[in-house]
């Protein structure tokens, strides 16, 4: 695929922009997506079937919560920590909101110093964007405790509701697998551009094709996303 | 561009955009000045303080949510339009990932009818009259 010259990518067609664009692009020959590889296109069509799964928990969660008769616990309070004596209502989860957004602010200065071949920038950017997720992941980590410590359970809870428990467990606790997984992923990545494989188009161990930098974009696609359901996971379940 | 490779977007709607980095000299795919993506931070950071705020100062019933609804759809908004680059691809692509999620709208309101359906009937047979 890297070596592939493609002597009559469609041209005519490429630069039309707007609808005719679009009605060019799609009834094209072989490819819907031109000068968009087929990683990029392919992490965009998981991360669209991603939303769905995303969006499924949020309606199950939301058909919950507004067909029960007994009150919703209340999150402000649920998630609220006392800090040097002060009772501040859902701190963590603010603390953990800017935690996400500061990973994605350094996701996307790596795919930026990425595509001017700084190797090594790149790679401590990703590695300092694990390591903000890492944290995030920590800090749910606690919350899960400190709820199962107080008697939250996918089937009740001392506060009301006894949805409550399943739809946290079920929406944070997939939400957190995905930040687990991305952190595995920036590290697996970030050591590839460290050890310069994409200067020196290194082929992959497991594909044995050629590495570009634009994985580090690829990468960061799926990072931004995972800090792009946190907004809704953010503003349905902790807000609401 | 007879021998542009597969990886090399970014190249034929670079000018669009005006904002090219300078100093790279193999520059392909998506560049974009730093300063972008700093401004576009310092905004996330706002929003969210905002949105925060919304449940710090005990804001209730409307005003509530929709405030929440907007800074969410503004948050979202800039992250998959800068940081996802979403803004500078072709509309082929934009539409195509876009536009399937109206598809969930759709479900909301489905699902909304179904469980104000669901609460009536359990108000109606299964609460106790005190």
């Amino acid at each position: 695929m890297a070596e592939t010259v493609l002597t009559n990518p469609g041209q005519s067609t490429a630069q039309l922009e707007g609808w005719r664009g679009i009605a060019a692009d799609w009834a094209s020959d072989q490819r819907a997506f031109k000068n968009v590889s087929w990683g990029k296109a392919m992490m965009w069509i998981f991360l669209l079937s991603d939303t769905f799964i995303f969006s499924c928990f949020l309606l199950s969660y939301m058909t919950a919560r507004m067909s029960t008769t007994v009150p919703w616990p209340n999150p402000s309070e649920v998630f609220a920590l006392n800090i040097a004596g002060k009772h501040i209502p859902l701190i963590l989860i603010a603390i953990m909101t800017f935690i996400l957004i500061s990973s994605s602010g350094t996701m996307a200065m790596a795919v930026n110093f990425g595509y001017r071949r700084d190797r090594v920038r790149t790679a401590i950017l990703m590695l300092v964007t694990a390591a903000f997720g890492a944290t995030f992941v920590g800090m749910q980590a606690f919350e899960w405790t400190k709820l199962i410590m107080e008697g939250v359970r996918p089937w009740g809870n001392p506060w009301g509701a006894a949805q409550f428990g399943a739809s946290f467990f079920m929406i944070t606790g997939f939400h957190g697998t995905h930040v687990t997984i991305g952190v595995i992923f920036l590290i697996a990545i970030a050591r590839k551009v460290f050890r310069g494989d994409f200067d020196v188009e290194r082929r992959g161990f497991f594909t044995s094709r050629k590495g570009y930098y634009e994985i580090v974009e690829i990468t960061g696609l799926y990072w931004h996303f995972v800090d792009l359901v946190w907004v809704f996971i953010f503003a349905f379940f902790y807000l609401w | 561009m007879t021998n542009a490779t597969v990886h090399m977007e970014g190249r034929l709607h670079a000018p669009a955009h005006g904002a090219v980095a300078t100093g790279a000299v193999h520059a392909k795919g998506q560049q974009h000045p730093i300063k972008l993506y700093l401004v576009v931070w310092g905004w996330l950071f706002v929003l969210s303080t905002c949105s925060y705020l919304v449940d710090y100062f005990g804001l209730h019933g409307y005003l509530r949510w929709s405030l929440i609804l907007l800074f969410m759809v503004l948050k979202a908004g800039l992250i998959v339009a800068v940081f996802m680059h979403m803004a500078w691809e072709r509309l082929a692509l934009a539409y195509a990932i876009l536009l399937p999620p109206i598809a969930v709208l759709v479900f909301v309101s489905i699902m909304v009818l179904e469980s104000e359906y669901t609460h009536f009937l359990r108000v109606l047979f299964f609460v106790s009259p005190s």
